[in-house]
């Protein structure tokens, strides 16, 4: 996938969501860090441009919220911050990567602890399988079928899959 | 989980419990992983600042930023440590130090037990070994240690397989509050600079009042500050220094006024009559002439110097109450900022990867 590729995905993305929340009127964008943080703010400029409303952005850190504390190595990247109450809004949570799951289980988690969310929908810019938990993208920019050990990485030039390296 | 090459020839032989015969050794050397993302090593235990060195601080202060945002929340609490144990031993009295240490341990839903020597079986002469090992069997992942000796948590440590966490060893070291301070102070400058919090307290002048020779605090403190590049002047009369000041990284003052202009940061000792054996000073009033903060001696220092004091406060002797209403005092933010702070402490030790495998592969 090139970069234009991921741009291309992320405008249907956009229109994607502003066509099934009827507008953008409860909508709160949520990047997951690290990898969904820029293409969650990209995605409040699309629905900008698209619709011409200013969707709150925030970001979430789950470090605290894995399942797998212990089992690797956990570094918390950037404090989360979140624009208002998420009380009666729709969140959409974005991540760059939808691998096992388990990530958007410990982001589900955290988001309960900030408030009620109305409904929280999920975009994903690949989706590359090997779920563990019944969790499924709302929004998925590409379905990539991929082997287990292979690694996926969305970044400034696009889509790479390749061998698993030290990261 | 196959532990890749690099990863797992560097951290696979770290043994997740070593036997508590290991070495009272602390933490290991403090060098990144080869990878690209800097890792440190697990550490087990944090018993001085010395094991920190510069790089673990910061790696403590930067979590903290983390950890103060979960406290702001209307839900103050993360799921990290659930299904740990943390054990507070406290074989001497405190209230603050405790309290925040079982804080902190509650917002990461850790459970916790608390030791106290007066309601103990210490009172039927069982010996220290024996508590702690008796303790340790129960199955706790952490000891919160404070005790009167200097040392204890260092031998507690060889002795059981939980995380041993210095909470103020007699005259030697008290590393979380020194890592405290130095959050605060930096919290303090990020306000006052505008913009991020500073990583380094380069041309940072702290003067460190009082009763140094007692005090754990002050070492704690001269260690962490220095390391993050401040430049800090002991002062005291020479009956309250340590008998050799050889290797610290601090000048030396009698005189209180003449740094005070000149600070940046003033940080009281409590004058800790408790440990003195003797007459180290003619009495506490001559003492609070000369080196307590008075609100007259109070004029001397700048607008935005910072006041700060570990507590508990002998109000009168080393600061006047009307001392605390300044701008620049920072002893209720000392104490606010201590439970995010023990938080990333408690994260460190329990939280991390104790084999590191899996870590390069990162499910999403």
């Amino acid at each position: 996938m090139s970069l234009d590729d991921v741009r291309r995905a992320l405008v249907r993305i956009a229109h994607e969501i502003i066509e099934r929340n009827h507008g953008t009127g409860d909508l709160v964008v949520v990047g997951l860090q690290t990898g969904g943080v820029p293409l969650a703010a990209r995605l409040v400029e699309l629905l900008r441009e698209i619709d011409g409303t200013d969707v709150p952005f925030g970001t979430l850190d789950v470090a605290f919220y894995r399942d797998d504390i212990g089992l690797r190595p956990v570094h918390p990247e950037k404090a989360t911050s979140m624009p208002c109450d998420l009380a009666g809004r729709v969140v959409v949570l974005v991540d760059d990567v939808l691998f096992t799951g388990r990530t958007v289980r410990a982001a589900l988690d955290a988001l309960r602890d900030l408030g009620r969310a109305r409904a929280v929908q999920l975009a994903v810019m690949v989706d590359r399988g090997h779920r563990e938990l019944p969790i499924r993208p709302d929004y998925v920019g590409k379905n990539l079928p991929t082997r287990r050990d292979e690694a996926v990485e969305v970044s400034e030039d696009g889509v790479l899959i390749g061998d698993l390296g030290p990261r | 989980m196959t532990p890749s090459a690099t990863t797992g020839a560097a951290r696979g032989a770290v043994p997740v419990r070593p036997a508590p015969s290991a070495p009272p050794a602390t933490a290991a050397p403090g060098e990144a992983s080869p990878g690209s993302r800097p890792a440190s090593p697990p550490r087990r235990h944090l018993l001085s600042v010395a094991d920190l060195g510069r790089g673990g601080i910061l790696e403590v202060l930067h979590l903290a930023d983390s950890f103060a945002e979960v406290s702001e929340r209307d839900i103050p609490k993360v799921p990290a440590l659930r299904g740990r144990t943390v054990a507070t031993l406290f074989f001497e009295s405190s209230t603050r130090t405790r309290l925040s240490f079982e804080a902190a341990a509650k917002r990461l839903s850790a459970d916790t037990m608390t030791f106290t020597a007066s309601t103990s079986s210490l009172s039927k002469g069982e010996s220290l070994r024996d508590t702690v090992e008796t303790i340790d069997a129960m199955g706790v992942d952490a000891m919160v240690v404070r005790h009167a000796s200097a040392g204890a948590p260092h031998r507690v440590a060889g002795w059981v397989g939980a995380s041993v966490v210095n909470a103020g060893d007699g005259q030697h070291e008290h590393p979380t509050q020194a890592l405290l301070d130095c959050y605060t102070i930096r919290e303090a400058l990020a306000r006052r600079r505008g913009g991020d919090a500073p990583d380094d307290f380069a041309g940072l002048r702290v003067a460190i009042v009082g009763d140094v020779r007692h005090s754990r605090v002050a070492r704690s403190n001269v260690l962490a500050l220095s390391a993050l590049g401040a430049e800090v002047t002991l002062v005291a009369p020479a009956t309250l220094l340590p008998p050799s000041l050889e290797g610290w990284p601090a000048v030396v003052s009698g005189e209180l006024d003449p740094v005070l202009a000149e600070t940046d940061v003033v940080y009281l000792l409590r004058m800790q009559s408790e440990r003195m054996q003797g007459s180290f000073v003619p009495s506490l009033r001559e003492y609070a002439a000369r080196f307590g903060l008075s609100r007259e001696r109070a004029a001397l220092l700048a607008e935005d110097t910072l006041v700060m004091h570990p507590g508990p406060m002998n109000r009168g002797v080393e600061i006047d109450a009307e001392v605390l209403a300044r701008s620049g005092a920072l002893v209720t933010r000392q104490v606010h900022n201590g439970v995010p702070v023990r938080m990333a402490v408690l994260f460190l030790l329990l939280g991390a990867a104790p084999g590191g495998d899996g870590a390069a592969e990162a499910p999403r």
